[in-house]
């Protein structure tokens, strides 16, 4: 299926997006999606804006795999991942993933799986603005961790 | 042989560019990584073992033990956080 991945500066419409996803099936019974946003704290400081930056090609590609691997593992029909890069605010939207399946219980792994994989393997990094200055995000162990319980060993923390 | 090196995130900003090409006679990933900690000053900051790096080879993450091919397309980079 054609434009499974978006990596784009412009928000998105959680809606048109669902739609766009589950109307061109109608073997579809499930859709579940993850949407995540922007805090306006990290670590206990306040994050006044959050700079993406990625690895333009390579986050297409690692993406693509990982529904690939999706497909493979999954009983499901779709998946769409949305990304956004660039500068950013609390609350902003930031990242999109849904899936469709017949039944809930695959499309919920699916959807799980995705961003536990994208988490850990896609090339983003985030850079967010506090008032003791810009500073890059660590990495989170506990993201590689979420990755093992498929069976995937991760090794980016 | 000549590979196209990409930096990303803080490694980028240590080493003060985005890209270069050089010249090398690295068989793998992790000889190329100790030739540019070799070269010292930035690239031995941003590089170096006591720091976390994890590496692309031709747009794919890879271990150190992958090997180099002429051309080849590099990317060093801290570990990822998208999401």
């Amino acid at each position: 299926m054609n434009n499974r991945v978006s990596i784009q500066t412009e928000d998105f419409d959680v809606a048109v997006e669902t739609a766009a996803l589950r109307l061109v099936d109608a073997r579809v019974g499930a859709v579940c999606s993850f949407l995540g946003t922007v805090r306006d704290r990290n670590e206990g400081d306040e994050v006044s804006t959050m700079e993406l930056e990625h690895y333009p090609g390579m986050t297409e590609k690692s993406i693509e795999a990982m529904i690939d691997e999706a497909m493979a593992r999954f009983d499901i029909f779709a998946a769409r991942v949305i990304h956004r890069v660039g500068l950013l605010q609390p609350m902003d939207q930031i990242v999109f993933v849904a899936v469709t399946s017949a039944h809930r219980g695959e499309s919920f792994q699916a959807c799980e799986f995705l961003m536990d994989y994208l988490k850990t393997q896609a090339p983003f990094w985030k850079k967010e603005e506090t008032p003791n200055g810009a500073r890059w995000v660590d990495a989170r162990v506990s993201d590689d961790a979420a990755l093992a319980k498929w069976g995937i060993k991760a090794a980016n923390a | 042989m000549k590979v196209n090196l990409r930096y990303f995130a803080s490694l980028r900003e240590t080493v003060g560019v985005g890209s270069e090409t050089v010249d090398t006679n690295a068989a793998t990933l992790g000889a190329l990584r100790d030739e540019l900690i070799a070269r010292g000053g930035a690239h031995a900051e941003a590089l170096g073992r006591d720091r976390v790096v994890r590496a692309a080879l031709n747009q794919t993450m890879s271990d150190e033990s992958a090997p180099l091919s002429e051309g080849a397309e590099v990317g060093f980079f801290p570990p990822v956080t998208g999401g």
